[in-house]
C-alpha cells in the first residue's frame, strides 16, 4: 500500500502505540493472575500465594454456576440461528439493488447497536409488559436476536458486495434457476462470512448483560450470575475462575472468525 | 418418488437436473422478470422483525413518556400529559443528564487520543505479521466479556489493588491521596470516584474508537503525505492539515460508539464509581424499584435525541463509510 520504510517509525508513535496495547491487555492478564490467588476476601496485590484449588471448587462445589451457563449457551445458539437467517436476508436484499429508502433501512438495522443498550432493554421490557408476555428464555432470545442481526448483516453485506455478478449471470446462462444459483454459486462464496458473523453473534449474545437484565425474568444467564457476584461477592476467586472461563469461551469464536475472514476484508467485528 | 413419475432425471455434476423443468423455475422466472419483488421478499422478514420487535417497542416506550405516575397511588395514568417531561427538567434530573453527557464527552476525547497512535501505527507501519498481531490485539479486548473487563478494573482500582501497590512502591502515595482529596472527581478510593468510572469507560470503549480510526487512516493515500512533505510542510503541519482532516470521519464514527455506550451504561458507574447517578442508572432504578415507567421513558428520550442528532451529523460528515 505504501512505500514508507518500516525503519522510519517515529519513536514516540511506537511508544504510545505499545503503551495503548498494554493498557488494553494488562487488565485481562490480571484477571487470570487473580484466579490463582489464595486471598479470598480482598483484591490484595501482589497475591500472598498461589493455588489452583478454586478451579476445583468452581467445578464441584458451586452448582449455581451450571444452570446460567447452560441457559447462556442455549440463548446464544438460538439467537445466533435467528440472526443468521434475518441478517443474511437483509444483506442479500440491500446489496442486490438500489431502491428508494435503502439507506434508511440499512440505518434501521444498525440502530439496535447505535442506540444505548439500556434503551433496547427498557423498550422491550415495557412492550412485553404491555402485551402481557411472560418473561422467559424466549424474551431473552427476542432481545438478543435483535442486536445480533446487525453483526451478521455487517459481515454478510461486505461479502455480498465483493461477490462477482458475472458468476451469477454465468450460472443463470447455463440454465440454473435462481435457487440453484444461490445453492451452488452464491452460498459457497458467502459461507465463511456467514460463519464468521454467526460466531461473533454467538460471542455477543453469550456476553450480553445490559439488555438481558431487562428481558430476563427469574432465570439468570451467565453474565447476570456474574453481575450478582460483582455486587454481592460470595467467593471472589470463584468469580475469577468463571471470568477466565468466559474469556476462553469468547476468544475462541473470535479467533475462528478472524481466521475465516482474514483474506482481504477485516469486517468481522468492525462494529459490535 | 411418485408412481406416475417418468424416467429418473439425469443428474448433472452440479447435482440438479439441467433439462427437466424444475418446480421452482416458474418462481425463479418470476423473480428474474421482477427483481424488485425478490428484493422485497428478502427484505420483508428482517424488516418485520426489526420493525415490530424493535421499532414497535421503541414507540411503545415513547408513548409512555407522555403518561404520568400518580404520586399517591403509584399507578400509571394513561392520559396524555407533558408533566413527566416537566419533571425531567427538575434540578436533580438535569444534574444527572449533565453529569452523563460530560462524562460521555470526556470519555470520547480521551478514547480518541489514546486510540489515534494505535490506529495510526496499525494502519501505516504494521505489515505482515505485525498487521495481524495488531488486528487481533485490538479485536480480542473488544470482544472479551464486558463484565470481566469491568471486574478487572474493580481489582485494579481497589484500595489494596495493583494501583495502590505501584503508587506505594514509587513513594507517590501522597500524590494519590491528594488526587483523591480533590472535590467532585475524588473519593474514598479510586474505585469509588469519578476518576475510576472514567478510566473504566475509556478502557471498555477504546477498541470501538481504534477500529474506525484505523479504517479511515488506511484510506489516506501515502502519496498525500509525501506530497505534503515535498511541499515543505513539517510533520506537525502534515498531521494537522492532511492526516487529521482525513481521519476525522473515523474519529466521528468511533465517537458514535463511545458517546452512545457511555450515555446508556448503568453497570460501570454502579460497580466502579460513587453513588451519584448517571442516566442509565436513573432509568434502571426508575423502571425497577420505583415503578415510574413514564419518567424512565422520558429519561431514555435524552440519549435517543442526542444520538439522533449525532447520527445525522455523522452521516453528513461521511462517518458511515468507515463503520
Amino acid at each position: 500500500m505504501s512505500s514508507e520504510a518500516q525503519t522510519t517509525t517515529p519513536l514516540g508513535l511506537r511508544i504510545s502505540a505499545v503503551a495503548g496495547l498494554l493498557f488494553l491487555h494488562l487488565p485481562l492478564a490480571l484477571i487470570i493472575l487473580y484466579a490463582f490467588t489464595t486471598e479470598e476476601k480482598s483484591f490484595e496485590f501482589p497475591p500472598p500465594a498461589y493455588t489452583t484449588k478454586w478451579f476445583g471448587i468452581a467445578w464441584s462445589q458451586r452448582p449455581d454456576i451450571w444452570p446460567p451457563l447452560y441457559l447462556s449457551l442455549k440463548v446464544a445458539a438460538i439467537a445466533t440461528t435467528l440472526s443468521l437467517i434475518f441478517g443474511t436476508l437483509a444483506a442479500a436484499a440491500l446489496s442486490r439493488s438500489k431502491f428508494f429508502g435503502r439507506e434508511t433501512i440499512s440505518l434501521l438495522f444498525i440502530l439496535p447497536i447505535a442506540l444505548p443498550g439500556i434503551i433496547t432493554g427498557i423498550s422491550l421490557r415495557s412492550a412485553f409488559d404491555l402485551m402481557g408476555l411472560d418473561f422467559s428464555m424466549w424474551t431473552i432470545i427476542l432481545g438478543h436476536a435483535t442486536f445480533c442481526i446487525v453483526v451478521v448483516y455487517n459481515n454478510a453485506v461486505a461479502r455480498f458486495r465483493r461477490l462477482s455478478g458475472n458468476l451469477v449471470e454465468a450460472s443463470m446462462d447455463l440454465g440454473a434457476n435462481g435457487f440453484q444459483t444461490f445453492r451452488h454459486v452464491v452460498l459457497p462464496q458467502i459461507g465463511t462470512a456467514l460463519l464468521a458473523g454467526g460466531m461473533l453473534a454467538f460471542a455477543l449474545s453469550f456476553d450480553e448483560v445490559i439488555v438481558t437484565t431487562f428481558t430476563a425474568g427469574q432465570q439468570s444467564t451467565l453474565p447476570i450470575w456474574m453481575l450478582s457476584e460483582l455486587i454481592r461477592p460470595r467467593q471472589r476467586p470463584v468469580t475469577n475462575v468463571v471470568a477466565v472461563l468466559v474469556i476462553a469461551v469468547t476468544l475462541l469464536p473470535i479467533l475462528a472468525a478472524y481466521y475465516l475472514t482474514r483474506d482481504g476484508e477485516h469486517t468481522a467485528g468492525s462494529s459490535k | 418418488m411418485s408412481a406416475s413419475g417418468a424416467m429418473a432425471p439425469e443428474q448433472t455434476g452440479l447435482g440438479f437436473d439441467a433439462r427437466k423443468p424444475h418446480i421452482l423455475d416458474g418462481l425463479s422466472d418470476l423473480f428474474q422478470s421482477r427483481p424488485k419483488l425478490l428484493t422485497l421478499l428478502l427484505l420483508l422478514p428482517p424488516l418485520l422483525w426489526i420493525g415490530i420487535v424493535y421499532i414497535g417497542s421503541l414507540f411503545a416506550l415513547l408513548i409512555q413518556s407522555f403518561y404520568s405516575l400518580d404520586d399517591f397511588s403509584g399507578v400509571i395514568v394513561r392520559q396524555f400529559t407533558l408533566s413527566t417531561y416537566a419533571q425531567l427538567l427538575e434540578e436533580a434530573n438535569v444534574q444527572i443528564i449533565l453529569r452523563t453527557v460530560t462524562m460521555a464527552a470526556l470519555v470520547t476525547i480521551a478514547s480518541a487520543m489514546i486510540a489515534f497512535p494505535i490506529a495510526y501505527y496499525a494502519a501505516r507501519y504494521a505489515r505482515g505479521w505485525t498487521k495481524a498481531f495488531f488486528y487481533l490485539a485490538i479485536m480480542m479486548p473488544l470482544w472479551s466479556s464486558y463484565l470481566v473487563k469491568v471486574y478487572a478494573w474493580k481489582l485494579i482500582l481497589a484500595k489494596e489493588g495493583i494501583v495502590s501497590w505501584m503508587v506505594n512502591g514509587l513513594h507517590l502515595t501522597w500524590l494519590l491521596d491528594r488526587v483523591l482529596a480533590l472535590p467532585v472527581v475524588g473519593g474514598p478510593s479510586l474505585s469509588f470516584s469519578y476518576i475510576g468510572t472514567f478510566l473504566v469507560f475509556v478502557y471498555i470503549w477504546l477498541p470501538y474508537m481504534i477500529l474506525p480510526v484505523q479504517a479511515a487512516l488506511e484510506r489516506v493515500p501515502a502519496n498525500f503525505i509525501e506530497a505534503s512533505a515535498d511541499l515543505g510542510a513539517d510533520p506537525g503541519q502534515t498531521f494537522r492539515t492532511v492526516i487529521l482532516p482525513l481521519a476525522l470521519p473515523g474519529i466521528i464514527a468511533g465517537s458514535i460508539f463511545t458517546f452512545s455506550l457511555t450515555l446508556g451504561d448503568y453497570i460501570i458507574p454502579q460497580i466502579v464509581g460513587n453513588s451519584r447517578l448517571f442516566i442509565g442508572q436513573a432509568v434502571y432504578t426508575l423502571q425497577g424499584t420505583a415503578g415510574n415507567i413514564p419518567l424512565a421513558a422520558a429519561f431514555t428520550v435524552v440519549p435517543m435525541a442526542i444520538m439522533g442528532v449525532y447520527l445525522w451529523a455523522a452521516k453528513r460528515m461521511g462517518a458511515f463509510d468507515v463503520l
